[in-house]
């Protein structure tokens, strides 16, 4: 799993038969320190992520496994809204009022 | 498997059922010499380890459903290890005891 903040929120109206009604958001992989790692990515979310939310979200066969049908091309699902992330005791990301 | 550090830990209150009442930390994957190695990611603790340890981890999916016995996880990166000493070619390249006075 990898940490994330929600930069987005992305519709698509015609998609692959299953993955009806799961919301797609832009995600910025983030670092072990907080800040901005590699490129953003958009992923299914299965918890009530919004812009601003830090967030857990894993990729590969997993990330299709997490979504209501597990047979969808997915390879990134949000899992889990971070409340707080920590490295060497210093917060370095995690809110759920958005921000952090 | 690989080695890696615990950096840090991860608070998740909304997440998905399969990983409520799991530790979440936050690891640095590292070369057996301890330098880092590839990107931080979350991994779900089975063996009690905490920040600074260094621990083995897999990051693979069936091995993790398999421990977690959860054949519908969408689990994939789980520390099973502490590690107390590594050796590479005959010479130690890290131990657990070094540094801290007994």
């Amino acid at each position: 799993m990898h940490l994330g903040r929600v930069i987005g929120r992305l519709v698509a109206t015609h998609r692959y038969p299953g993955l009806e009604g799961v919301p797609l958001q832009l995600v910025q992989p983030l670092d072990a320190s907080g800040q901005d790692a590699g490129a953003s990515l958009v992923a299914c979310a299965v918890v009530p992520s919004g812009p601003g939310d830090t967030v857990h979200f894993i990729d590969g066969r997993e990330a299709a496994i997490a979504c209501p049908e597990t047979f969808v091309p997915v390879d990134a699902t949000i899992m889990g809204v971070v409340e707080e992330a920590t490295n060497a005791g210093q917060v370095i990301s995690g809110s759920i009022a958005g921000g952090g | 498997m690989l080695i890696a550090e615990v950096v840090g830990n991860v608070t998740s209150p909304i997440q998905v059922d399969s990983l409520n009442g799991r530790t979440l930390l936050l690891i640095q994957p590292l070369t057996p010499e301890g330098s880092p190695s590839g990107n931080a990611r979350i991994a779900i603790d089975t063996v009690g380890a905490g920040e600074g340890d260094r621990v083995l981890m897999i990051d693979e999916g069936n091995s993790g459903r398999q421990i977690l016995g959860a054949p519908d996880a969408p689990v994939k990166t789980l520390i099973v290890g502490v590690i107390d000493h590594v050796e590479v070619g005959g010479e130690s390249v890290y131990d657990h005891c070094e540094g801290v006075s007994t």
